[in-house]
């Protein structure tokens, strides 16, 4: 799986025909009814799409905390949805990085040792005091949780997203959290990851304005991807209109 | 379903109290060890001393006892003219021995007289199965129950006795039980043995014949009449019977059934008083710990319902339910549990204890305290969390809380960092952050230990103060007890019996001891100053040789006398020419068991005036031909009475296992399920309270087991640090169950053994590994994205 920077045309991702409900009967929900997708490496995916479409779904089950109810989800050639437990541990371990909304982060770590707990596990790893320094925060380091302030705290998860060098980030509204100033801060950050680590990216929002930073913006309603949209000439984070 | 008709409050409380089944369930059961094992003690207690009122209400057992060497019957009207006497009889009692077929081993016993009129009027016995004896009829007897159930005997059947050296062939009528031998024991000794003591029931004319009494009586019985000074009769009586060779009356709390059922009943009272409130304490801290975190957790919740308007009563009054559904279950389970272990204890004393009746019946108001006690734990541990509760302004309640500050970490664990992993370090500053936690969880976890050392030790001290006791002290195999004072010669005729090492004479005679106010009845033994085989030992357990002069006398003695070395104690010697005399104390030595007091043979002779003369010997054996030992002491006239050492120990041990085996054992469990509640309880809340860390850590690629070390890492660590401190506990809680169970009758030593130290961490560490696993499925079965979604 040996996905880099020089093989641009390389699938990253490629999903099909997925499909997710929960319950049974009539409170059944289908959040997701067939979705195809396939990411190439190295690009910048935006998933837009109101409250409720399945855009947290999709991104869970790419990134291996959930399992589709039918279809296959490949990694490069591998199939994710072969995996048991341990082997989308390991997946996630080796391959992916995770930002979400509420941080997350482990509060009796300081910034420094957030990161290192992952760096610590995986096998091509940044230094996390590097890690630090691509979100701006190597003057925190030593800093807990309790002392950052949201925007902080934030960038501490994505530096700990990054810092193993993963194959994709997953960002699930990175921004849904903070104001529009620390937004774009935290969003330079994500796009400095994917620019010169070149990750694969798929950041969730609910925010059209985002979208301009991305290769490419994907619409989802009702549990659909309804439209695609390629940008050739993406913005920087610091030109987007909130 | 029935949960829709509820309102969404008391839904919110169906739902929050299945989520915390677990927890809840460990305290209530928690409780319910604390409740049940008061009302067992409790009620077993009451049960008994009830019993055993009614007992002696409706038998009519005696007040007093007067032993004489023999007085004419017609004394009996001066002894019943006696102030404060209600009613007095007459009888003839004295030791046999016992040959029943299929036990080669003598059996040491006691026969008693029957009037005329079936059965006496006090000390009236109870007609099991079979019939009163025939008065036309010498050879019939009644027989105790449990000695005749352990040898098989029933009416009709036969067995021999030894009458003052008179061998005698008695057939048995009827099977009784009686109030003088509810606990059936052999003078001497601290358990009973139903094989090796027996007691029968003569024809008075019959038993007179044998015993040269005719017309006599050896023994006179009384009842006393409501609000009479025992005391000043006692001495009455003394004075009354000085001529006729008493050797001092005494009441029912010299009476030795009757005083180990007073010890039994103390015991009960002991524990019951010890124990519940350590499990009660425990329940109190339980609750505390959960409620308060619950409680903590629930912040956001409790800030919502009252922003929509719900009053702090109202909130308060939702916490209170909960509290009081998990209290009314541990009740629940502390009576069921209660009154089926002392339905339990009762079968079990049914068997050392011969009542004709004894039923475990709590009365009501012991359930009322347990009750009361209950729900007196539950306000005190969850008072302060209820009032925070109240005080919660919703504003700040809404507010998420913000990430626990771990800024404040020590600088010894920083400075450790360099050397440890990253979870390590999440653990120790975990118990940093939250120190009162910890210490709570190291404390609860302790508690636990230190109750099972406490419940635990008492075997091993039981087995240390038998070893002294049978190998360190007395170190005889056989004592034998002649009838009457003999010269000592008399010794070489018991040293010709197959079989014997060697022999020691003893004498034993009976006095009072004075010292100021202060009074004991007590026998005396005289021994040889180099004695081998029945020694005295010093404190440090080394034998020491009895001083020529003055008189030894154990710790117990000496502590109830209140006297020391060197002072002089006034003995009355009640035998013989009964002199009084004032004897100094020479030395104190270690007993465990009852109140000796030990003399120089020869100085003990040379104070009654007498030549050297003696009353017993003590035997060595070889083990090889005790059958034809025994077999001869059955058929030596002189022969009252013998005691074999090897069966005694055995009789002990047996009854360790039974008795204190099966206490030993609840105790294990009780204090087990603590152990596990409070490991459980800890591992449970810190889940609840650090699931999204851990879920999070899960989505970074840490895998199960690195997440479930964190988690139970520190839980594991503080149980290893409760051990030293449950060691700690259980020896101060040993050492205060040592200092209740003090009695005339034994003492325990406190000895606790290492591998009480070790089982007791054993079953902690089991008990943690049971609830690490427990919690370890739930960490497994953590849902992450849940977790992902909402804030806290
Ligand atoms: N655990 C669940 N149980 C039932 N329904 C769920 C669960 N998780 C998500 N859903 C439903 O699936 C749909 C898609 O949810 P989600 O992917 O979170 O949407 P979003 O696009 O807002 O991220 C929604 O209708 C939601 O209610
Ligand atoms: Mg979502």
């Amino acid at each position: 799986m040996e996905s880099t920077a020089t093989d641009s045309e390389a699938i990253a991702f490629r999903a099909e025909k997925l499909t997710k409900t929960y319950g049974s009967g009539e409170a059944t929900v289908h959040a997701l009814r067939g979705v195809d997708l396939e990411v190439p490496s190295g690009e910048m995916v935006v998933l837009l799409g109101p409250s409720g479409s399945g855009k947290s779904t999709l991104l869970n089950i790419l990134g291996g905390l959930d399992s589709p109810t039918s279809g296959r989800v490949f990694f490069g050639r591998r199939e994710l949805t072969a995996f048991d437990d341990r082997h989308l541990t390991l997946f996630r371990r080796e391959h992916v990085g995770f930002v979400f909304q509420f941080y997350n982060l482990i509060p009796s770590l300081t910034a420094r040792e957030n990161v290192a707990l992952v760096t610590e596990i995986s096998k091509n790893p940044m230094r996390p005091e590097e890690a630090l320094r691509l979100v701006g925060l190597e003057q925190r380091m030593e800093h807990f949780p309790a002392q950052l302030s949201g925007g902080e705290q934030q960038r501490v998860a994505i530096a700990r997203a990054i810092a193993k060098q993963p194959n994709v980030l997953f960002c699930d509204e990175p921004t849904g959290a903070l104001d529009s100033k620390t937004g774009i801060v935290v969003l330079e950050a994500i796009a400095r990851a994917n620019r010169e680590l070149d990750t694969t990216t798929m950041i969730i929002t609910h925010n059209a304005g985002i979208a301009d930073m991305a290769d490419r913006v994907l619409y989802m309603a009702d549990g659909r991807i309804q439209r695609s949209e390629r940008h050739p000439e993406p913005c920087a984070p610091d030109q987007l209109s909130w | 379903m029935l949960i829709e008709l509820l309102k969404p409050l008391n839904r919110k409380l169906v739902r929050d109290l299945w989520a915390i089944k677990g927890q809840g369930l460990a305290i209530a059961i928690v409780i319910g060890c604390g409740v049940g094992m008061y009302l067992m003690s409790r009620g077993m207690l009451l049960s008994l001393s009830e019993t055993r009122a009614a007992y002696y209400e409706r038998y009519r057992f005696a007040d007093v006892v007067a032993p004489v060497k023999r007085a004419p019957n017609a004394l009996l009207d001066e002894i019943t003219a006696l102030p404060g006497v209600r009613r007095a009889e007459t009888r003839i009692r004295a030791g046999v021995i016992l040959d029943v077929e299929g036990s080669s081993a003598p059996i040491t016993g006691e026969i008693q007289s029957l009037p005329e009129v079936p059965t006496p009027h006090i000390n009236d016995i109870v007609l099991r199965r079979g019939r009163y004896v025939d008065p036309q009829h010498e050879e019939e007897v009644l027989a105790l129950d449990a000695f005749a159930e352990a040898h098989g005997l029933g009416p009709g059947d036969h067995l021999h006795a030894i009458l003052n050296g008179t061998r005698k062939r008695l057939t048995i009528t009827g099977i009784v039980l009686s109030p003088e031998y509810i606990y059936a024991i052999s003078p001497g000794e601290i358990v009973p043995d139903k094989k090796r003591f027996g007691v029968l029931w003569m024809n008075r004319e019959a038993l007179a014949n044998a015993f040269d009494l005719d017309g006599a009586f050896n023994e006179a019985v009384l009842l006393t009449s409501a609000g009479s000074n025992e005391d000043a009769l006692i001495d009455q009586l003394d004075t009354l019977l000085k001529r006729y060779g008493a050797t001092g009356a005494y009441g029912r709390d010299q009476q030795i059934s009757d005083q180990f059922l007073t010890n039994e009943i103390d015991q009960l009272e002991t524990i019951g008083r010890i124990l519940p409130p350590i499990f009660l304490l425990v329940a109190t801290f339980l609750l505390n710990v959960v409620v308060g975190r619950l409680i903590d957790t629930e912040r956001e919740q409790i800030g919502l319902l009252k922003a929509f308007g719900y009053t702090d009563r109202d909130v308060a009054i939702h916490y209170l339910k909960m509290i009081g559904v998990i209290v009314l279950l541990g009740i629940l389970v502390g009576i069921v549990l209660g009154t089926w272990l002392g339905r339990g204890l009762a079968n079990m004393y049914q068997d050392f204890f011969k009542f004709p009746f004894l039923l475990f019946r709590a009365p009501l108001q012991v359930y009322l305290v347990a009750v009361g006690v209950s729900l007196l734990v539950a306000v005190a541990g969850t008072f302060s969390s209820v009032r925070r509760v109240m005080q919660l302004e919703p504003a700040v309640a809404m507010v998420p809380p913000p990430p626990p500050d771990y800024s404040r970490s020590a600088r010894w664990i920083e400075r450790l960092s360099a050397w440890i992993d990253q979870p390590t370090r999440m653990i120790l500053r975990h118990i940093y952050r939250w120190p009162r936690r910890a210490a709570m969880a190291v404390l609860g976890i302790g508690m636990s230990m230190g109750l099972l050392i406490g419940a635990s030790f008492s075997m091993d001290a039981m087995m240390y103060m038998v070893d002294i006791s049978f190998n360190v002290i007395d170190r005889q195999d056989v004592t034998v007890n002649f009838f009457d004072p003999r010269n000592d010669r008399a010794i070489y005729d018991v040293m010709h019996a197959p079989g014997v090492i060697t022999a020691e004479p003893f004498r034993a005679i009976p006095v009072v001891l004075r010292n100021g106010p202060r009074m004991r009845r007590e026998s005396i033994v005289g021994i040889l100053p180099d004695a081998q085989l029945s020694r005295v030992v010093d404190t440090e357990l080394k034998p020491v040789e009895v001083p020529p002069a003055g008189i030894v006398l154990s710790d117990k003695l000496a502590e109830l006398l209140q006297i020391g070395p060197g002072e002089l104690l006034r003995v009355e010697v009640r035998t013989g020419r009964r002199p009084e005399l004032d004897v100094p104390v020479s030395g104190v030595v270690k007993t465990y068991m009852g109140t000796a007091a030990y003399m120089d043979l020869a100085h003990l002779n040379r104070l009654l005036g007498e030549d050297t003369s003696i009353n017993g010997t003590y035997l060595l054996v070889d083990p090889l031909q005790t059958d034809a030992l025994y077999r001869e002491l059955k058929n030596t006239p002189l022969v009252a009475g013998v005691s074999l050492q090897e069966q005694a120990q055995n009789a002990f041990y047996e009854t360790l296992q039974d008795s204190l085996g099966t206490f030993v054992f609840f105790n294990t469990l009780f204090a087990g399920l603590i152990a596990v509640g409070v490991v459980y309880n800890n591992a449970r809340i810190s889940l609840s309270e650090r699931g999204r860390e851990l879920a999070s850590l899960r989505v970074l690629g840490l895998t199960r087991g690195e997440i479930s070390y964190i988690l139970l890492g520190e839980l594991g660590l503080l149980t290893i640090i409760a051990l030293p401190l449950g060691a700690l506990l259980g020896y101060l809680l040993a050492a205060t169950l040592v200092m209740s169970f003090d009695t005339e009758l034994f003492r325990i030593p406190l000895v606790i053994g290492p591998s009480t130290y070790g089982y007791a961490a054993l079953v902690v560490l089991l008990a943690a590994l049971g609830s690490g696993l427990l919690v370890r499925r739930r960490i497994d079965r953590l849902d992450l994205i849940a977790v992902l979604k909402t804030r806290e």
